[in-house]
C-alpha cells in the first residue's frame, strides 16, 4: 500500500486525476454499481440544489419580512390567499413555501453536517496521529477517552455539550451561537473512530525504516511521517467521514426535533419536522410529510454511497 | 481468566472516574453554584459563608474527591429546576427507563438474530433482500420519525395502542412496573418498537455478515463434507461461533439503548431518565445532567463487565 | 355514551397501587381485586399543555397554577364557570359601619384534608402570608391593611380607605391551614423566581373538593375526592379520582384524547377543533377567555442590551412604539395563526372587565407605509434589531404568534431575533428585579373583572406590592397615584372615570402592544359537558357525567 501511494504521487501527469480515478479499481466498482451511481446522483443533486437555493426557490424562508401570513396553510399546488403566489409543495403555518423551506433547511442541515464532520475529522485525525506517534501515557489517555466516547451514543454527548455551552454563554448569545454550538456538539461526539483508525496506521508507519532514515539526514520525523501516513489512511477516513455525515445530519435533526437545535425562525430539516408534527391530525399533511421525506432521502443516499465506498475500498471484499 | 476479569473491572472503574471528572467539572464551572443557591437578595457575607460551607475554597482534588464520595452515596445535590434531590428524581424515573430499555434490547436481539440468520441462509431470496432493504432504510430513518409514524398509525388511525406515558403502573417497593396491567403493557408496545428498531437493524446486519463469514469457514465446509445434517451445521456450529462477536456488540449496545431512550422518551412522553435529561439540557439544570452522565457511565461499566463474563463462558479459549 | 371504566379490560383507569413489601403474585392479585371494585369509580383524566409551576398557593400568580390549586385549596369566595361569585369558605360578607372595614362570616364545620378544623385563625394567617414579600399574590390585594379575628367564624378586613370591590380581589387568595404551615415551616411563600423550594411546593393541605394523592412534576398529579368536603350535596362531586397530566406536544395531547387515554383536554390546538367536531364520541366547547395576549417592551431604560442601537433605546421613542403597533396585522394573526379563534384587541382587558369599551379596544389597521414613516421620523429609517422573548407552552399558539409578529415587524425594517422557551424560563425573565428581558410576550387574565387588577400588575411602576409583572420599566408617578386611589374610591362614577382616564393615557402612550383576547377550546369525551370557564380554571367539583 505504501509503495503504491508513493508511485501515484510521483506518477506521470499526462492524464488528469479524474480520468485516472475513473480507470482505477474504485472507479470500475463505481461504474458497475447502479446503487452507487444512483446514491451519488441523488446526493449530488441535493447538494447542488441547496447551494443554489436562493436562485431556484421563489422565497427566502429565513427572511421573516418576505413571508405573508395570509398564505399560511396553502395546500400543495394552490395559490396563496395573501401573495397570490403558487406553492408547489404547499405553505406552512407562517406562509412559508414548504419547497423553499426544505431547500434552505437542508442547507442548514448539510452545513452543520459538513462542518461537524470536518471538525471531528481534523480533531480525530490529529489526536490519532499524536497518540500513535508519541505513544506512552498520552496515547493511553487519548485512546481511553476515545473508548469512553465511543461507548456513549453521539446524541447524548451532543446534548451534553449543547447544555454545557448554554450554561457557559450569556443567554443573549444563545440564538446567534446555535449554529456554532451545534457544529461543535455534533463534532465532538464523532471524533473517536478517526483517532482509532489513524493511530493504528501511525503505529505501523512509525516502525518503518524511512522514519529512521529521515531522522538520520536531519529531517524532523513527524512531518515526514504525516506525509506518509495521511495518504494511507485517506481511504478508511473517507469512509468514516461519509457515514458520519449521514449520522451528523440525523443527529442535527434529532437535536432540533427535541427543541435544543435550530430555532423556528431559521429552521433546519429537524425543526421543520418538529413544526410539522403539530399538524399531524389537522389535515395539513404537507407541512410534516415533505420535510420528513427530504431528510430520509438525503440520509439514505449518503448512507448508500458510504456503504458502497466502504465495500469498494475494502481489499478483503474485492 | 481471573486476570481478564480484573482488568475489565479496572477499566470500568477508570471509565467511571473519567466521566466523574467531566461531571464534576460541569458541576463546578458551568454556572455559578453560589449565585444559584444563594439567591438574589443574598449579601456578600452570605455568599462567602456559602462558598465556605460548600467547600468551594478547597483545592481541586479535595473537591473532586468529595464529589465522588457524595456520588458514591447517591448524593448528586439538588436539581436547580425542580429543587429536589437529584438522586430522588433519578430513582423515580429509573424503573421506566430500565423497563423500556431492557424490553427493547430483548426485542431487537431476538428479532435481529432471527432475521439475520434467515437473511444469511437464504441469501438470494426475495424476503432476505426485502429484509436488507428495510434495514438500510432503518439506519437512515431517525428514531423520532419512526415514533411519529407509529403514533399516527396505531394510536390515531387504528386506535389500538396508547400514544403517550406508561399507562397504569404497579408499585412494588420503590420499583414501578407497567408489565402487570393491561394499559401498562399496551403503553410499552410503541416505545419498545421505536427504540428497538434501530438496534434490530444493526444486529440483523451484523448477524448476517458474521454468519456469511462463518459459513465460508473451513470447518463448516469440512462438516458438510462429512455429511453432517445441514440444520446441525447451521445451528450447532455456525450460529454458536457467530454469536461471540454479536454478543459483544449487543452488550455494548445495551448502554446506548438506555441513552438512545432520550429521543423515544421525548416522543412518547415516557416518564423516564431520558426525558428528564432532555428537560435538564433545556433548562441548563447542571446537577441533573451531571448525575445522568454518571449513571450512564455506571451502566456502561456494569454492562461491559457482564459482557466480558458472558464472553468468557462462550469462548473456550479464554477459559483456564 | 357512558364513560365506562371497565373498558379495555377493566384496569385502564387505575391509580398507582401502593405496595411496600409486595411480591409479584401479590401485586397481580391486588390489581385484579381493584378491577372488580372499580365499577363505581369515576375517574377523570385531565390533560393540558403545561404543568402547574408550584403547589404553594401564594407563590405564583399564574393561570394553570391556580387552576390546579383550586382543587386543593379554596378562597373565601370563588367564581363558577360563568364568572359569577359564589360563597366558598365565607358564607356572607358585608361592609361594616366603617366603610373601610369588611366583615366576613366564615363557613362552619369545615375541615382541612388533614382533619384540622378551619377557622378565623387560618384566614388571618393565609391573608397575611399572601401579603409577604415573597408572595406573588400581594399585588392582587394591595388594598388590605390588616386582617383581624373577631371570633372563630368572623374576621374583619381593614382596607386602606374604603374598598367596595374587596370581595372581587379575594377569588384567587387561597386559605391554608395555619397549624400545618407552622409545623412544616412554610409560613412564607416559596420564592419562586429565585428557585427556592419549600414543603408546600409538593404537598397540599387545603379544604378543597380534592385531596392530593401524588405529584410528579411534568408527569402527573393524582387527586382523589375529598369525601368529607363541606359542599357534598351542593355540587355534583361525581369525580372520584382526578389525574392532571401535562402533555406538551400538541399532536400527542390530541392523540391522547382521540384514543381515549384522557377524558378532557383543556387546550385543544386551534388547528384540530374541526377534526374533533367530526368525532362522534367527542365534544368540543369553545368560548371566550378572560385573558388578553400582548407584547411588552422596555420603554424607559437609557440603552438596550439586545438591540443594535448604541447609546439609545428605540422603544423610549413613542413613534417607534406606534410604528410597532401599526405593523401588527392583528386580523391576519386571527385568521391564520389562530384560525379565527381569537378577538383582535386594542387593550389588555376583554369585554367582561369593568373599564372595557369598544373605543379603547379599537386597534390600528396594519399599515406598513405609515409605520415605516413613523420609524424614519424617529431616526430609524433602516430600522434596528432587537431580541424578543416568547413562551412556547403557555398561551394558545404563543410561539406561532411571535413568529408571525416577527415577520410583520421585519416588513418595517425592525429585525427581531426570536427566543422562544418554556414558561418556567420565560416568566422569571419578566419577574426578576431588574427584568432580564427588554421585549416579551405575556398574557393577562383578570380574575377580579375590574381594570384595577390590570393596572396594579402591569402599569404601576415596580415598587413594593405593585407592578410585579411590569417589565416595561414604565414609571409615571401621576398614573401610579391614580391607580392607588382606585382601591379606596367608593364613588363608582368617579372611579370609572379614573379608570377610563388611565386607559386613555396608557393607550395614547402605547406602553404595550395588545394582540388579541384569547378564545378557548375544551375537548372532552361526550360523556361530559364541561363548559369553557371564563377564567380558564374549570373546577371539577361542578362536573357531572351524562348518563347518555
Amino acid at each position: 500500500m505504501v509503495s503504491q501511494s508513493g508511485n501515484e504521487a510521483g506518477g506521470p501527469a499526462g492524464t488528469g486525476w479524474l480520468a485516472r480515478a475513473w480507470d482505477s479499481d474504485v472507479g470500475y466498482s463505481f461504474r458497475t454499481s447502479p446503487v452507487a451511481i444512483g446514491a451519488a446522483f441523488v446526493s449530488g443533486l441535493i447538494i447542488l440544489a441547496t447551494v443554489f437555493a436562493n436562485v431556484i426557490t421563489p422565497q427566502n424562508p429565513f427572511d421573516a419580512a418576505t413571508l405573508n401570513l395570509m398564505d399560511g396553510f396553502t395546500p400543495p399546488g394552490e395559490a396563496g390567499a395573501g401573495s397570490g403566489m403558487t406553492f408547489g409543495l404547499g405553505a406552512d403555518s407562517q406562509g412559508r413555501d414548504v419547497y423553499s423551506a426544505i431547500l434552505y433547511g437542508t442547507r442548514v442541515s448539510l452545513l452543520i453536517g459538513f462542518a461537524s464532520t470536518v471538525f471531528s475529522l481534523v480533531f480525530g485525525v490529529t489526536l490519532g496521529l499524536v497518540a500513535g506517534y508519541v505513544g506512552g501515557r498520552i496515547e493511553a489517555l487519548i485512546m481511553r477517552i476515545a473508548d469512553i466516547q465511543l461507548s456513549f451514543p453521539a446524541i447524548l454527548v451532543a446534548l451534553l455539550v449543547f447544555g454545557v455551552a448554554r450554561g457557559l454563554m450569556p443567554p443573549s448569545l444563545h440564538e446567534q451561537m446555535t449554529f456554532a454550538v451545534m457544529t461543535i456538539a455534533i463534532g465532538l461526539s464523532n471524533w473517536a473512530q478517526y483517532a482509532r483508525t489513524v493511530r493504528a496506521s501511525t503505529m505501523v508507519e512509525k516502525r518503518k525504516e524511512y522514519v529512521d532514515a529521515a531522522r538520520v539526514i536531519g529531517l524532523r520525523p513527524f512531518p515526514v511521517m504525516i506525509r506518509h501516513v495521511l495518504p494511507n489512511v485517506a481511504g478508511p477516513v473517507l469512509v468514516i467521514a461519509t457515514i458520519n455525515l449521514a449520522l451528523a445530519i440525523l443527529e442535527e435533526a434529532t437535536l432540533s426535533f427535541l427543541g435544543v437545535g435550530m430555532p423556528p425562525t431559521q429552521p433546519s430539516l429537524g425543526t421543520l419536522i418538529r413544526i410539522g408534527q403539530q399538524f399531524l391530525f389537522s389535515g395539513e399533511w404537507w407541512i410534516l410529510l415533505f420535510p420528513s421525506l427530504a431528510l430520509v432521502i438525503l440520509a439514505l443516499a449518503i448512507n448508500l454511497f458510504g456503504d458502497w465506498l466502504r465495500d469498494a475500498l475494502n481489499p478483503k471484499l474485492r | 481468566m481471573i486476570a481478564h476479569l480484573v482488568r475489565s473491572m479496572l477499566q470500568g472503574a477508570l471509565v467511571i472516574l473519567t466521566v466523574g471528572l467531566i461531571a464534576f467539572s460541569m458541576f463546578r464551572f458551568v454556572g455559578d453554584p453560589v449565585a444559584t443557591l444563594a439567591g438574589q437578595e443574598a449579601t456578600d457575607a452570605d455568599r462567602a459563608e456559602l462558598t465556605e460551607r460548600l467547600g468551594l475554597n478547597d483545592p481541586f482534588p479535595v473537591q473532586f474527591a468529595r464529589f465522588l464520595g457524595h456520588a458514591a452515596q447517591g448524593d448528586f445535590g439538588i436539581s436547580y429546576r425542580q429543587a429536589r434531590p437529584v438522586a430522588d428524581l433519578l430513582a423515580e424515573r429509573l424503573p421506566a427507563t430500565l423497563e423500556l430499555a431492557v424490553l427493547s434490547a430483548l426485542f431487537a436481539f431476538v428479532f435481529g438474530v432471527v432475521f439475520g440468520v434467515y437473511a444469511a441462509i437464504n441469501r438470494r431470496g426475495v424476503v432476505a433482500n426485502a429484509i436488507m432493504v428495510v434495514s438500510l432504510i432503518g439506519v437512515s430513518l431517525p428514531t423520532f420519525l419512526i415514533g411519529i409514524g407509529l403514533i399516527y398509525l396505531f394510536a390515531v388511525t387504528l386506535g389500538w395502542l396508547p400514544s403517550f406515558g406508561r399507562g397504569d403502573v404497579v408499585r412494588i417497593g420503590w420499583w414501578t412496573t407497567g408489565l402487570l396491567t393491561e394499559s401498562g403493557r399496551k403503553s410499552l408496545v410503541l416505545p419498545v418498537l421505536t427504540l428497538g428498531f434501530f438496534q434490530l437493524t444493526l444486529i440483523m446486519r451484523l448477524v448476517r455478515a458474521e454468519m456469511l463469514e462463518t459459513l465460508r469457514a473451513e470447518y463448516v465446509r469440512f462438516a458438510r463434507a462429512r455429511g453432517l445434517p445441514e440444520r446441525r451445521i447451521l445451528f450447532r456450529h455456525a450460529l454458536r461461533n457467530t454469536m461471540i462477536p454479536v454478543i459483544t456488540i449487543v452488550g455494548l449496545q445495551l448502554g446506548s439503548v438506555i441513552a438512545f431512550a432520550i429521543v423515544t422518551e421525548s416522543v412518547f412522553q415516557w416518564p423516564g431518565l431520558g426525558a428528564l435529561f432532555v428537560n435538564a439540557v433545556q433548562f441548563v439544570d447542571i446537577p441533573v445532567m451531571a448525575a445522568y452522565l454518571m449513571f450512564v457511565a455506571f451502566v456502561f461499566a456494569v454492562v461491559n463487565f457482564m459482557t466480558d463474563l458472558v464472553y468468557v463462558t462462550i469462548d473456550p479459549r479464554l477459559k483456564s | 355514551m357512558i364513560h365506562h371504566p371497565m373498558k379495555s379490560g377493566g384496569v385502564s383507569h387505575r391509580s398507582v397501587i401502593h405496595m411496600r413489601h409486595g411480591r409479584f403474585a401479590l401485586a397481580l392479585s391486588a390489581a385484579l381485586l381493584l378491577a372488580t371494585v372499580a365499577a363505581d369509580a369515576r375517574p377523570l383524566k385531565w390533560a393540558r399543555s403545561g404543568d402547574s409551576l408550584t403547589l404553594d398557593p401564594h407563590a405564583q400568580n399564574e393561570g394553570p397554577t391556580h387552576a390546579l390549586a383550586h382543587h386543593f385549596y379554596e378562597p373565601l369566595i370563588h367564581r363558577d364557570f360563568q364568572g359569577k361569585e359564589v360563597a366558598a369558605l365565607a358564607v356572607s360578607w358585608k361592609i361594616t359601619d366603617d366603610p373601610a372595614i369588611w366583615e366576613f362570616k366564615l363557613r362552619p364545620n369545615v375541615k382541612f384534608h388533614n382533619g384540622n378544623a378551619f377557622d378565623a385563625d387560618d384566614v388571618v394567617f393565609s391573608l397575611d402570608r399572601a401579603r409577604q414579600p415573597t408572595s406573588d399574590m400581594k399585588g392582587a390585594i394591595t388594598s388590605i391593611e390588616s386582617v383581624t379575628k373577631v371570633d372563630p367564624l368572623t374576621v374583619l378586613i381593614k382596607t386602606r380607605g374604603p374598598n367596595p370591590l374587596l370581595p372581587n380581589t379575594l377569588t384567587d387568595i387561597f386559605i391554608m391551614d395555619k397549624e400545618w404551615s407552622e409545623t412544616n415551616k412554610v409560613q412564607k411563600p416559596q420564592d419562586f423566581k429565585n428557585k427556592e423550594e419549600n414543603f408546600a411546593v409538593r404537598n397540599a393541605n387545603g379544604t378543597g373538593a380534592f385531596q392530593l394523592v401524588s405529584r410528579e412534576p411534568d408527569v402527573k398529579t393524582v387527586m382523589k375526592r375529598n369525601d368529607s368536603y363541606w359542599g357534598i350535596g351542593q355540587f355534583p362531586m361525581q369525580i372520584t379520582e382526578l389525574t392532571y397530566i401535562p402533555i406538551k406536544a400538541d399532536a400527542t395531547r390530541l392523540a391522547a384524547l382521540l384514543s381515549g387515554e384522557v377524558d378532557f383536554v383543556q387546550d385543544v390546538p386551534v388547528q384540530d377543533i374541526e377534526r374533533l367536531r367530526g368525532q362522534q364520541n367527542l365534544r368540543v366547547n369553545v368560548g371566550p377567555e378572560n385573558r388578553s395576549i400582548f407584547f411588552g417592551m422596555d420603554v424607559a431604560s437609557a440603552d438596550l442590551k439586545t438591540d443594535n442601537v448604541e447609546g439609545k433605546n428605540p422603544f423610549a421613542d413613542k413613534r417607534v412604539r406606534q410604528a410597532m403597533n401599526m405593523a401588527l396585522n392583528r386580523q391576519a394573526i386571527q385568521r391564520v395563526a389562530m384560525r379565527g379563534q381569537s378577538l383582535p384587541a386594542g387593550m389588555i382587558a376583554p369585554s367582561f372587565v369593568n373599564g372595557w369599551s369598544k373605543e379603547l379596544d379599537a386597534f390600528p389597521a396594519g399599515d406598513v407605509n405609515a409605520a415605516r414613516k413613523l420609524l424614519a421620523d424617529a431616526g430609524y429609517p433602516n430600522g434596528f434589531s432587537i431580541t424578543l422573548h416568547c413562551p412556547n407552552d403557555r398561551y394558545v399558539n404563543d410561539e406561532a404568534i411571535c413568529q408571525a409578529a416577527v415577520g410583520m415587524w421585519g416588513q418595517i425594517g425592525v429585525k427581531v431575533n426570536l427566543v422562544s422557551q418554556s414558561k418556567s424560563i420565560h416568566f422569571p425573565l419578566i419577574q426578576k428585579v431588574p427584568p432580564e428581558t427588554e421585549f416579551y410576550m405575556l398574557g393577562w387574565g383578570v380574575p377580579t373583572f375590574d381594570s384595577e387588577y390590570v393596572f396594579s400588575f402591569l402599569y404601576h411602576s415596580r415598587a413594593d406590592k405593585y407592578g410585579s409583572w411590569n417589565a416595561t420599566r414604565y414609571a409615571n408617578a401621576d398614573a401610579d397615584k391614580m391607580i392607588e386611589s382606585l382601591s379606596s374610591e367608593v364613588d363608582k362614577a368617579k372611579r370609572d372615570a379614573t379608570i377610563a382616564k388611565l386607559w386613555t393615557l396608557f393607550k395614547e402612550e402605547v406602553i404595550y402592544l395588545p394582540v388579541h383576547h384569547q378564545t378557548l377550546a375544551y375537548g372532552m369525551k361526550s360523556g361530559f359537558d364541561i363548559p369553557v370557564d371564563v377564567a380558564n380554571q374549570p373546577k371539577m367539583k361542578y362536573v357531572s357525567f351524562k348518563t347518555n
